[in-house]
């Protein structure tokens, strides 16, 4: 089967056992090759569900799940579909299983059965990727939290995965941690064009993505590229999510009658938008 | 405070011994056990201590920490030199007072009961105080796997017994973090007798065994999203091999059981 994109998601709904209502309930959408595309919603809205059924960790209910061509709904290709889609947790402590970080890494190729002389280059360039090479002897739990998840990220990267899913990778990291994890991904993505599903519920995170996807109450409400999505700042609130607050203050002065121009996520385009505005004669030069 | 904890009593310096495949060092150790009860002899036992002594001077450990791990057993070794001493038949009568009667052969095989416990004890912990736990869960796991046949969980067990390893360290510093949360919410864990103090444990174990279970959860979800599919068709990282210095170990354990065979048919 050719297919031009990574995933395809065909009228997915899922239902948890003994839930009433279901967590996802008719979502279409497609993840392009090389894209970054982050999933923004909040707490139950379903964005993890959704991860879940990407890595064939769940089976959709209803309607059906193609991860790089493979149908998650069947059972023989269930590894083929793991190795292509790496998956990192929210928890850095409960996704390591070695006591060792170089043996943590090799873990999915020992699954596969790769041959021992092919596992410890591939183990050694993944860590050197994720730039934790120093650390190949160390024991986890000596580690911090950002440092577990680079360890997790080269785990999946040794696979040689086509997709990276992160499902709020940094929800339970410190802001250094949360920086370090989300500028690795980026650059794996950006260098290595390995397609990044980024799961998140921070608005400065889904900003920086290609384009955003929004999921609320088990619906895809939204898709666009950020600065399209941040703009519409009444719609996000009606769906009590958050924008950057520098979307919030461009909308705020817009209405307040200064012309500021779309799309300003970040302090840097709102300083230029503001110098644009006071004084064109600067700009123009 | 928790980060230098050892597991286990590995005693973690570069030696002969230390290098040593696991596996011979399991069976290195088997064999042990098996001459200390086929040693019949204080002749036997003083080969048995010259070897001991040997393999401990190899292994760059020190004699201290081979003397600790004999401690917890200190009761047991009086109460079975007291018990074989009192209670052993004997012709040559030293002391004789009362209903207490204490001969010279009833005071040999004292000695001898006491002394086979203390080499048991320290040969096995010289396996310990050598090898990695993590390396003994890959040797087990090895030396078991012919077990498969008759469904023996060979894999499963080492696999048990990595993760329990690994998190170790992190429940010991959920247990941490629990009691100081409980302790700022002015509970009790130090004072009281026993009983009010396993009672004020519950709070503790209470909210660690919770986290516990929710742990295993994703970290099941976590082994099996990166294709963990049980041990068929598993490769490792860490290969073992058995190299020419296994070989002279098997060799030198070989030696010793003839020793102390030879010795119990000569004397």
């Amino acid at each position: 089967m050719t297919d031009d994109v990574r995933v395809r998601l065909e009228d997915v709904s899922y239902t948890y056992e003994e839930a009433k209502k279901p967590a996802l309930s008719h979502v279409d959408a497609v993840v392009h090759p090389g894209e970054f595309l982050a999933v923004l919603g909040h707490n139950g809205s379903g964005k993890s569900t959704l991860a879940k059924l990407l890595n064939a960790l769940y089976i959709p209910t209803e309607g059906t799940v193609l991860v790089c061509g493979y149908d998650t709904r069947k059972e023989e290709l269930v590894w083929e579909i793991r190795r292509r889609a790496g998956m990192i947790f929210q928890n850095p402590d409960n996704q390591i299983v070695a006591t060792v970080v170089k043996e943590d890494v090799a873990f999915g190729l020992e699954n596969l059965g790769v041959p021992t002389e092919e596992m410890i280059p591939r183990v050694e360039s993944s860590l050197a990727a994720v730039r934790m090479n120093k650390y190949a002897d160390s024991a986890p739990h000596m580690l911090s939290g950002g440092q577990k998840q680079r360890v997790a990220i080269a785990g999946i990267l040794a696979m040689e995965p086509a997709i990276i899913i992160a499902d709020e990778a940094t929800a339970m990291l410190d802001p250094s941690g949360r920086a370090e994890v989300l500028d690795t991904i980026r650059r794996l993505n950006r260098e290595k064009g390995i397609t990044v599903v980024w799961i998140t519920h921070f608005m400065e995170e889904a900003a920086q993505a290609d384009r955003v996807i929004i999921v609320s109450e088990g619906e895809l409400i939204a898709s666009g590229a950020p600065d399209e999505i941040f703009d519409r700042v009444d719609f996000m609130r009606e769906n009590h999510l958050d924008v950057p607050p520098m979307a919030d203050l461009a909308s705020w002065l817009r209405e307040q009658g200064v012309p500021l121009k779309k799309g300003i996520l970040t302090v840097d385009d709102m300083v230029k938008e503001v110098e644009r505005v006071l004084c064109p004669s600067k700009s123009d030069t | 405070m928790l980060n230098n904890i050892t597991l286990g009593q590995y005693y973690p310096v570069d030696s002969r011994i230390h290098r040593l495949d696991p596996r011979t060092k399991l069976i290195c150790a088997i064999v042990f056990i098996v001459d200390v009860f086929l040693a019949d002899s204080f002749i036997g036992y003083a080969i048995l201590l010259a070897f001991l002594y040997a393999v401990t001077r190899l292994s760059n450990v020190p004699f201290k920490m081979l003397l600790r791990s004999l401690k917890p057993l200190r009761m047991i070794l009086i109460l079975t030199f007291l018990l074989n001493l009192f209670f052993t038949q004997g012709e040559t009568v030293w002391i004789e007072w009362w209903i207490i009667r204490i001969t010279k052969e009833a005071f040999l095989q004292a000695l001898f009961y006491s002394l086979r416990l203390v080499f048991l004890v320290a040969g096995t912990s010289l396996l310990t105080l050598t090898t990695s736990p993590v390396a003994l869960a890959d040797g087990i796991e090895i030396l078991l796997s012919p077990l498969k046949i008759i469904h023996f969980p060979a894999h499963e067990l080492a696999m048990m017994m990595t993760i329990a390893l690994r998190f170790i360290p992190t429940l010991l510093e959920e247990t941490d973090k629990i009691m100081k949360a409980q302790m700022a919410r002015g509970a009790d864990f130090e004072s009281g007798n026993l009983i009010t103090r396993a009672k004020a444990m519950v709070p503790l174990l209470v909210p660690l065994f919770v986290s516990a279970f929710r742990r295993a959860g994703d970290l099941a979800m976590a082994m099996e999203s990166r294709c963990y599919h049980g041990g068929e068709g598993r490769t490792r990282l860490r290969v073992l091999k058995i190299t020419r210095a296994d070989r002279i170990a098997m060799l030198i354990l070989a030696l010793l059981t003839v020793c102390v065979v030879l010795e119990g048919m000569l004397f």
